[in-house]
């Protein structure tokens, strides 16, 4: 399994992808919605994890451009926001299963990508 | 003047709940950091009771990441208490230099999130004023709002000093985009209602690419001096 994390909190990203890494899933990171959109030049993705809120453009903006680079590419979005109405707004856009919230749980993490991939 | 009331505590609101939003947001982030180090030292803890070596140099590097994010907590949450102290007196000496580096430090994340860059430009004086502290950074707040909106190419806003015998002058420097945005954007009513409180005007610089805000170095002795012009021309 590969997956790229996207979040502008580049010392959240790198933390994520070396525990991941310990389970045994090779990860990359970006923190900008343009270095991302390099990674998909030159390299293949199973999932992307995606920050809500990125500089310069929402990780919802960001899916779209990603996923008509790569359809076969899934996706999870995770954010910051701790209100009810926000989850709610975001769950809407995204489906539940594939929305996370900050402080993310590793194992939760790791539930939703293995039940994401074996749709 | 309930119209005038409704707009000076909308913009009050607004921007408070603005600015802790944004807060909580950072809080929420560096929470994260520290969750995934923590997370990753259990990790290491149970790699070693599996009798896999840890590298010593690994564990430097997760402790210094958690000492870097409580050191970025407590400027937050600095910033934080300095703008809920902002609204203890209605009217008080303020060191410029502590009100410009919490407007900074309030506006960091939003200008992160549009991609630009905020510069103080360190004047050779730093002035204390008189005046209504969280009026005052509402108001930084509006015209730095305007500003990164108006950095065009260039995404990045200074702030430097000019000061004079009464009064001081503000600068947001660097808008390249200020041409086109300027004439209908700003300053809207929200604008004017905190610059009538505050004894301030705005004005542009176009060959600059500049805006300036103009503070009375004592609000009450601006808005008395205002008061009886206005009194004598009556």
């Amino acid at each position: 399994m590969r997956i790229l994390l996207v979040d502008d909190e580049q010392e959240l990203v790198e933390t994520l992808a070396e525990r991941l890494k310990i389970r045994g899933i090779e990860a990359c990171w970006a923190t900008t919605g343009d270095a991302a959109m390099d990674f998909l030049e030159d390299e293949n993705f199973d999932l992307a994890v995606l920050d809500v809120k990125l500089p310069g453009i929402s990780g919802i903006e960001l899916h779209k451009k990603m996923k008509t680079k790569c359809p076969d590419l899934k996706f999870i979005f995770m954010t910051g926001h701790g209100s009810q109405d926000d989850y709610a707004a975001g769950t809407a856009q995204t489906g539940e299963d594939y929305y996370l919230l900050k402080p993310v749980n590793i194992d939760q993490l790791m539930d939703k990508m293995t039940k994401l991939l074996s749709r | 003047m309930n119209r005038q009331l409704d707009i000076e505590m909308a913009t009050e609101l607004r921007f408070f709940g603005k600015m802790t939003a944004s807060i909580s947001h950072e809080i929420k982030n560096v929470m994260a950091i520290i969750n995934e180090s923590a997370g990753l030292l259990e990790d290491y803890s149970l790699m070693a009771e599996k009798g896999m070596p840890i590298d010593p140099v690994r564990l430097k590097v997760v402790s210094e990441r958690v000492a870097k994010q409580i050191q970025r907590a407590d400027g937050i949450t600095k910033n934080l208490n300095n703008l809920a102290h902002s609204v203890d007196e209605f009217k008080k000496s303020v060191g410029l230099r502590e009100t410009l580096e919490l407007a900074l430090g309030l506006a960091q994340r939003l200008a992160d999130m549009r991609s630009v860059t905020l510069e103080l430009q360190p004047p050779s004086d730093f002035p204390n004023v008189i005046t209504s502290p969280f009026h005052l950074q509402n108001l930084i707040w509006h015209v730095l709002d305007f500003a990164m909106d108006a950095s065009g190419e260039g995404k990045t806003v200074g702030l430097t000093l000019e000061t004079g015998p009464e009064s001081v002058e503000i600068r947001f420097t660097g808008l390249e985009g200020l041409t086109n945005l300027w004439e209908t954007a700003f300053p809207t009513k929200k604008e004017a209602v905190l610059m009538e409180m505050l004894g301030a005007t705005i004005h542009r610089d176009m060959n600059a690419r500049e805006i300036h805000l103009v503070l009375p170095r004592d609000v009450q002795q601006q808005l008395t001096d205002s008061q009886s012009i206005t009194e004598n021309s009556d």
